[in-house]
Formats: structure tokens, C-alpha cells, sequence
């Protein structure tokens, strides 16, 4: 029986982290009602002209660094024609002749140990609308929030060869770019889609066979499927002769776990690509690239290794914390706000993970300053604040970042103004403590008798009186000397 | 004033004082409160949601906008002849532009629109009106309908060049809404006050011409009247004191194939553009289809002009993944040799600046039938036009021909109108 081997290339598609769309100040959020985040740009009325939204480039220059490419300082974006309902200009303005990067590589991790991937090329440009098809009145509607919205292309050389490759392939590029803050790269949220291009040659030979691509797959576990069938399907077709294998870009059905056929070469369209020649050719000259280079993250894996070795953190809480780069920022700023390492990271991964859970957060998503974390762990570890409060608190800034106000500077202060900032005057607590006393005698006789369990009533009652406001072991040792009375 | 020259803006901008002009605006110039229609079945009745900036600018400056000017279908034709709402004939049964008979008629002080492919130009150099194409990148095209982007810009026809001057000075000036638009210092330098003062500072897009050079090449393709007007201005200039001589061969052969170039590049970028037309959002919508495939075709086939659909089928051609190299890229290459070409010949080693002398057209008057008998004129006779669109060199036509200058040489070149009117040209043969 003759082995075969599978040849694949990707091109990755990535919605851009912008605030606005790529040539209008439109909001990049495609989430939102239909058609509210448009204007006359987006939506191709005649007489708008698209400007170029720098920090699209900023984000375009970021992934390439990040994917260790050639960065083209002369870029420029080009015309693409077609026609669908979805396009409203009837031409997507994207990068043709001169992409933002070039010839870069993706190092991922297989059973043989480290492997290269090549990148050919990173190119910007803007998504078309989305389609709405509703069976039931046998109409289509069109939302033209997504028109424009910025995203980049990453296009691999066809150096992949199973689909284990193709998904450390895809996690390691989102974790990349969720880490330089390009991207959110979620494949559930399609804000990262891929097209498998796949071929199947006997293993050893040196020419491709028939390549076929499957657009828009969107869940990595599909894509697995997918190239699980699409390769049996290759090998039987060239074994058994089943079918003629043809060059064609096919769909995936993963209900039914097959793909289907969905247009040929022959059929494919000429794009008639040009310059835009709206958009003046963007130079990017030393300060920007430099800028951007300096602002570019540590990779998660020397961050992991910095956090064993010199920080001291165990493996298991390093794998945890370099998951998400927003973890990581909130871990560095709460130790340089004085947080001891072991601390912040239970914080994190516990508490504000905890929190994040629960609101269906991804941890990208984290809103807390390493700074307030910093400090509420040190209001805690100082008996300011109780625990319990100290995560009420954290739970009050998560409050404060979804009503969209910002997060307040110094912790003690916003402790104190909640009102949960632990009573410091002892006068108060020992007033408190012979009320709770002279108010249950029997419980106090039956402490003084012995039974020592007799205390968490007592101690329930003041921590009740006083709202949780207080430091515990205080508390608790004036109770004791004050029932031994 | 005939039928189909002006629209009247239902609420027209008032005058805001004496000084102030009235104003028609070309038809691809965005307007929210009268329909802009391209000269098109296609977009006949078409309102936009909002405005050109040179729209505001002059109601902001005050001036009267009376209303909106016909123009060819997508402007782009030879002079006007190509409008869904008709040509244009003047008082003597030539064929003109609706902007060039509304300041014929006196009925307005300037005509503001885009310039595409010269259709003004011609229609000014025939009608003795003063037009200027300014140099590229200095007036917002936010708001235009757009054809040939690479090279179209906003141009003013007006009676005299003072006034063309005045309506410049307003609408000059950069625009963010315009990726194009060049930074606010460089625009300003062609407005008066903007030119005076780099005149002051010696620098040489603001100094006096002192040398015009004749483009031979062209100048052959013309007919005996041309030729003859091309003498007097010549003769004219030298009695002003303006050396003038010829252009080099290379130049008058890079000249010879501008139009073949422009015409690759311009129906390249109106296909592209006008792809968005088909019939659906708004516009002209067929009304017999079962397909999508079927509306797009149907509503474009009924709704587009003869010429439109020459460029737009010429356009997806030169485009074409096989043709790119040998059409479109050549063109771009030719576009480049053209403005090199041009620097070449404004060199200049004394203080004053040196411009280029083309005709506007090759006859003094055009019929009907003469666009009748070849409806393609814009596609060849555009070979006087096509050096300083490809270019976004500024040109200037007055006295029946036109100049071309170096970047910003724009106020210069409005200088110049009254040596080339043909009554100082008149003059001097008498």
C-alpha cells in the first residue's frame, strides 16, 4: 500500500482590534443591531472617499512583527472587483501588489519537536457585509456592519502535513496575536476564520497533487474533521478512482461531516486588481516602525519561563497566567504596585478568573489595572480590608468597567468610599464586643465553661454589627480577652 | 437658458453681499438639496445624503449656488453630447457644455465641476471662457461622483480669470475626508493671497512665466484655424516679452500616446467605480427580471449610454489578469515618463517659471453631427487634455488654447488669461 502524505496551506483570516472600521469612523462592532454601525463610506454610496485608519496599519505592522516577517515599508492597498449583495462599492479595497509583510514563519511544537511554518504574506483589508437569508419569506436581507470592518490575511506556505500541524498552527498564531493585542482571534465569534488549502501527493514525491480549498471554516474542531475527510476523500479518489479530483474551492458541512463542491477554476472570477488611487501609498519610515517594534510583547513562553525561574512561581500557576496577556499585565502591575508574586497570581487566577467565569468573560477581557490589584491585595494582607470585601471590591470594578467608567486610581480611598474599609478604632470594637455579650450571657457563660465552639456565635454577631468592617485576628483576640474578664 | 442646462436648486443659497457670485455646479457634485444625476439614466433623480465640500465651501463663503449644471454621462465624454437629458447647442448652433452656455447667457458668474477628461476645457477654449484644472490634490473631491479618480480634480469655468481666481481662493484648501488631499500649506499656495506671498519669498511656482514652449507634436494633428490661433498667441507672447519655443521630440512623442494611456487608466477606474451602479440600493431599476444576475445586467444595459458602456467594457478589459502588464501597469509607466517629461521641459535657469502651449481641441467648433458622425471624439481629440489629466499638472485654457504649468503654478497660469484672450491676440495681427 502506498503512504500518502497531506499538504496543507492556510489563510487565516482576523478581524482587527480597532476601535473604528479600516476607511471610515464608523464603530467596528458587528455584534450590534443591524445596520447601526454605517455611513454613507461603508455602505458604497457614490462621492465618499475611504482614509486609511493608521491604527489598522499599526495593528497589520504588529501581526508581522509578531510572525517575524519582512515588513514592506512602502505598502499599499488595491482595488478588488466583484459583484455580490454583500459588497455594497461592488470592490473590496484590499493588498495586492505591495502587502504590509512578507516571508515570516510560525514556530509550532509537534511529536518531532519544534517545526517552522512559512508565512508568505500578511495582508489588510476590509470585510464584506454579512447576508442574512431568511427561508421562511424566501428574501435575504444584508447588514453592512460588518462592510469595512478591518482584517488582515495571514497566508502559511503549504508547509503543513496532518491536522494535528494545522491546529498547533491555529493556536499558536491566536495566542500570538491575542498576546500583541491584534486581534481577539476568536474562531467562535468569527473573528478569526481560516481556509484550508489541501492537496494529497505519495509521501516522498516533490510534486503537489490536486489542491482543493475550503473556505470560511470557523471552529478548529471542523477544521480537524474536515481535513480528515477531505484527505480520505483525495486518497480514494487517486487509489480507487471514485472520482476526478478537480481544482475547485468547496464548503464544509459539518452536520453532515462531508464537503461539497462549489465552484471550479473555470468558474472562478477575474478580480481585475488595481491601486486604489484614493489611498496615497503609505510610507512607513524609521520612527513608525521602530514605535511599533518597541511596543511589541514578550512572547508568552519567555514570559513563562521568567516567571518560574526569576520570580518564582510554580509551572502550573505560569501556564495559567501566560493563557492571556491581560492576565499577564495584571500580574506584572500588581507586583510593581508591591503584591507579592504567589499572592497576585492566586488573585488572578482564582478570584478574578472566578469573576470572568461567571460574567462569560474571556480573559482577554480582564478589566482590572495591575496597579488596583496590587493595592487591594495589599489593603487586604495589611487587615484594611477582609476578604471577603476585598472581593467584593474587585467585584465592584468589574461593575465600574461594564457601566463604562473607569477605574478609580487609588484602592484605599475607593475601599473607604464603599464603606468597606475594616474600623481601625479599637474603642468602636470593644463596644461592640461587650454589647454582643451583655446581649447573650448564656452563649458567653458556656465559652467561659469551655466550650470553646461557643466563640463563632459571638464572633458572628459582632462581624454582623460591624458589617464585615473589621480586621478578624483583632477582633477575635478581644473577644477572648474580654469573655476571660 | 434651454430646458436642459440648468437645474434650480429648490432652495437656493442667497447671496450673502455685492461681492459674492452665483455659482452653477457640475452634475457629479454631490448636493443634498437638488438630485445629482451624472448625466445618467442611472442616477437620474439621485439625492445624496450629504454634500460635496466644494458645495459647502461656497455657501459657506457666501456665494449664491443656483443650481446644478448638465453634464455628459459621467462627464467623461467629448462636450456634453452624451447627457440622458440632451446636448447643448450655443447661439450659433455648435455644439457646447451647459456650463459654458449658462456663462454665455450670463445666467452664471462660474460653473464649478469636475474635470474628467477635458469636456470643459474644450467647451471653454470654444466659448472664449477661462477654465482651470488646478494642480491635483489642492480641492477636496469629497462629495464628487467618482470616475477617474487618479486624475480628475475640481475645475472652475468662469467669464473672466479674476473671478475664476476668487472661486479658487475659496475652494482650495485640504480636507481629511480626502485621502488625496495634500497638507493645508501646499494648497494654499495656489490661492492669491497664498501665491503673493511665496512671489515674495522668490518661490518658483509663484514667479512670472517668462518662457512658454510649444508641444509641435500635437500641434500638427490640429486644423489650419488652430494652427493659425496658436501663431497669433505666439506672436503675442513675444511681444509681451515671453520667449517661447518647442517642446523636445521626446516630449511631443510621450504627448502622442498620453490619451492612450489615459484612456486605459480612466475607463480601468470609471468601470471600476460605476460597478457600484446595478440597480438595486438606488438608481435606475429595470422592471422585468427573475435573477439577481438578470437585474444587475437588465437595469446597467437600460439605464448606461453607449459611451459609458464602451469604457466600462474597454475598462474590464485593460484590467483583465491576462492584459494587466501590456495595458493598465504600460499605462501607469507612461503616466510616469509624461510627468518626467514635463519636469524636463519646466526646467528654467532664469527666475521666472516656463508652462507648456497645447490647443484645447483640434477645430474651433464642433456640430452635432459632428459627434454624430464619431462618437468616440473624447477618446481621440482628448490628446490635448489627456498630458495634464494624467499628470495633475494644472492647466489653464483661455483664449481658445491651454497652458500647462508646473505643480501649484496655478494663480501664474490665471495671469496669463488676458495675454491669450484673443482680442490682446486680435490685436497684435491688426
Amino acid at each position: 500500500m502506498t503512504a500518502y502524505e497531506t499538504v496543507i496551506g492556510l489563510e487565516v483570516h482576523v478581524e482587527l482590534a480597532t476601535k473604528s472600521k479600516i476607511f471610515c469612523s464608523c464603530t467596528n462592532g458587528s455584534d450590534a443591531e443591524p445596520n447601526t454601525h454605517v455611513c454613507p463610506a461603508c455602505c458604497g454610496m457614490p462621492g465618499m472617499l475611504p482614509v486609511a485608519n493608521r491604527q489598522v496599519i499599526n495593528l497589520g505592522m504588529t501581526a508581522g512583527m509578531m510572525l517575524n516577517c519582512h515588513i514592506n515599508r512602502t505598502t499599499t492597498f488595491d482595488k478588488k472587483s466583484y459583484y455580490y449583495p454583500d459588497l455594497p462599492a461592488s470592490y473590496q479595497t484590499t493588498q495586492w501588489f505591495a502587502p504590509i509583510a512578507v516571508n515570516g514563519y510560525v514556530t509550532i511544537q509537534t511529536e518531532d519537536g519544534p517545526k517552522d511554518i512559512r508565512v508568505k504574506q500578511i495582508h489588510m483589508e476590509e470585510d464584506a457585509g454579512k447576508l442574512v437569508h431568511d427561508n421562511w419569506s424566501y428574501t435575504s436581507l444584508v447588514d453592512f456592519n460588518r462592510t469595512s470592518v478591518p482584517l488582515i490575511e495571514i497566508v502559511s506556505q503549504p508547509d503543513l502535513r496532518s491536522a494535528d500541524e494545522v491546529v498547533a498552527y491555529l493556536e499558536r498564531l491566536r495566542s500570538l496575536l491575542r498576546f500583541a493585542k491584534v486581534s481577539g482571534a476568536r474562531m467562535e465569534k468569527g473573528t478569526m476564520r481560516a481556509d484550508v488549502n489541501l492537496s494529497v501527493r505519495p509521501a516522498g514525491s516533490t510534486e503537489l497533487g490536486v489542491r482543493t480549498e475550503m473556505k470560511n471554516m470557523a471552529s478548529i474542531a471542523a477544521i480537524r474533521r474536515a481535513i480528515e475527510y477531505e484527505t480520505a476523500r483525495h486518497i480514494d479518489a487517486i487509489e480507487n478512482g471514485t472520482e476526478e479530483l478537480v481544482q475547485e474551492t468547496r464548503g464544509w458541512n459539518d452536520d453532515a461531516g462531508k464537503s461539497f463542491a462549489m465552484r471550479n477554476k473555470e468558474t472562478a472570477g477575474d478580480y481585475r486588481y488595481f491601486p486604489d488611487p484614493n489611498i496615497m501609498p503609505i510610507v512607513i519610515d524609521d520612527e513608525w516602525y521602530d514605535n511599533i517594534h518597541a511596543s511589541l510583547p514578550e512572547l508568552p513562553e519567555v514570559k513563562r519561563e521568567h516567571y518560574v525561574e526569576s520570580v518564582g512561581l510554580s509551572d502550573y500557576d505560569a501556564d495559567m497566567l501566560t493563557q492571556s496577556r491581560a492576565f499577564c499585565d495584571c500580574f506584572e502591575g500588581a507586583m510593581a504596585a508591591g503584591a507579592a508574586p504567589k499572592e497576585a497570581a492566586n488573585w488572578i487566577i482564582t478570584n478574578c478568573a472566578g469573576v470572568l467565569n461567571k460574567r462569560g468573560m474571556t480573559s482577554d477581557e480582564l478589566p482590572v489595572p495591575g496597579s488596583a490589584l496590587g493595592q487591594l491585595i495589599g489593603l487586604v494582607g495589611d487587615g484594611k480590608v477582609s476578604n471577603a470585601n476585598g472581593k467584593r471590591l474587585l467585584e465592584t470594578l468589574f461593575d465600574l468597567d461594564a457601566q463604562g467608567e473607569s477605574i478609580p486610581e487609588d484602592m484605599a480611598a475607593f475601599a473607604e468610599a464603599e464603606g468597606l474599609l475594616n474600623s481601625s478604632d479599637t474603642g468602636a470594637l470593644e463596644a461592640v464586643v461587650a454589647a454582643v455579650i451583655a446581649a447573650d450571657p448564656e452563649t458567653a457563660q458556656a465559652y467561659r465553661d469551655g466550650r470553646e465552639k461557643a466563640l463563632n456565635p459571638l464572633f458572628g454577631a459582632c462581624m454582623k454589627q460591624l458589617k464585615g468592617k473589621c480586621d478578624t485576628q483583632v477582633l477575635r483576640n478581644l473577644l477572648i480577652e474580654e469573655l476571660k474578664k | 437658458m434651454s430646458e436642459n442646462t440648468l437645474f434650480i436648486a429648490e432652495n437656493p443659497s442667497e447671496k450673502a453681499g455685492a461681492d459674492q457670485l452665483t455659482i452653477g455646479l457640475d452634475d457629479l457634485i454631490l448636493t443634498q438639496d437638488m438630485p445629482t444625476s451624472a448625466g445618467s439614466k442611472m442616477l437620474a433623480g439621485f439625492k445624496s445624503l450629504f454634500a460635496a465640500r466644494v458645495d459647502e465651501r461656497l455657501r459657506e463663503a457666501g456665494h449664491h449656488v443656483a443650481g446644478k449644471v448638465n453634464i455628459g454621462e459621467f462627464g467623461f465624454d467629448f462636450l456634453g453630447e452624451t447627457s440622458y437629458f440632451g446636448p447643448v447647442v450655443d447661439a450659433n448652433g455648435n455644439l457646447t457644455t451647459a456650463a459654458s452656455k449658462l456663462l454665455a447667457d450670463a445666467a452664471v458668474d462660474a460653473v464649478v465641476g469636475l474635470d474628467v477628461n477635458g469636456a470643459q476645457a474644450r467647451a471653454a477654449a470654444l466659448s472664449d471662457q477661462v477654465h482651470l484644472k488646478p494642480t491635483y490634490g489642492c480641492v477636496s473631491r469629497f462629495g464628487t461622483i467618482a470616475v477617474a479618480c487618479s486624475g480628475e480634480t475640481i475645475d472652475i469655468t468662469a467669464s473672466s480669470a479674476d473671478v475664476a481666481q476668487q472661486v479658487l481662493d475659496v475652494l482650495a484648501g485640504h480636507d481629511d475626508s480626502d485621502g488625496t488631499s495634500l497638507p493645508a500649506s501646499e494648497c494654499a499656495r495656489i490661492t492669491s493671497g497664498g501665491s503673493a506671498e511665496a512671489a515674495t519669498a522668490g518661490e518658483a511656482f509663484a514667479s512670472p512665466i517668462t518662457h512658454v514652449k510649444v508641444a509641435r507634436g500635437l500641434l500638427d494633428t490640429a486644423d489650419a484655424d488652430t494652427k493659425q490661433l496658436i501663431d497669433a498667441v505666439i506672436d503675442n507672447l513675444n511681444a509681451q516679452g515671453i520667449a517661447v519655443s518647442d517642446t523636445t521630440a521626446e516630449t511631443d512623442a510621450l504627448f502622442a500616446v498620453g490619451n492612450l494611456a489615459w484612456n486605459i487608466l480612466m475607463c480601468a477606474e470609471l468601470c471600476n467605480n460605476e460597478n457600484r451602479f446595478e440597480g438595486m440600493k438606488y438608481g435606475y431599476h429595470t422592471q422585468k427580471y427573475t435573477t439577481i444576475g438578470e437585474l444587475y445586467t437588465k437595469s446597467r444595459t437600460e439605464a448606461f449610454g453607449i459611451l459609458t458602456k464602451t469604457a466600462v467594457l474597454y475598462g474590464s478589459e485593460v484590467l483583465a489578469t491576462d492584459n494587466y502588464d501590456r495595458c493598465y501597469d504600460k499605462a501607469l509607466r507612461i503616466r510616469r515618463l509624461i510627468s518626467e517629461a514635463f519636469a524636463k521641459e519646466f526646467a528654467n535657469e532664469d527666475a521666472g517659471q516656463t508652462v507648456v502651449l497645447l490647443p484645447a481641441c483640434a477645430k474651433r467648433s464642433y456640430s452635432l453631427a459632428d459627434v454624430e458622425a464619431n462618437p468616440y471624439l473624447a477618446f481621440e481629440e482628448n490628446r490635448f487634455t489627456a498630458p495634464a489629466a494624467i499628470t495633475g499638472l494644472p492647466a489653464l485654457a483661455a483664449g481658445g488654447v491651454q497652458l500647462v504649468g508646473p505643480a501649484f503654478s496655478d494663480a501664474a497660469l490665471l495671469r496669463m488669461a488676458n495675454i491669450l484672450s484673443p482680442a490682446n491676440c486680435a490685436g497684435k495681427e491688426a
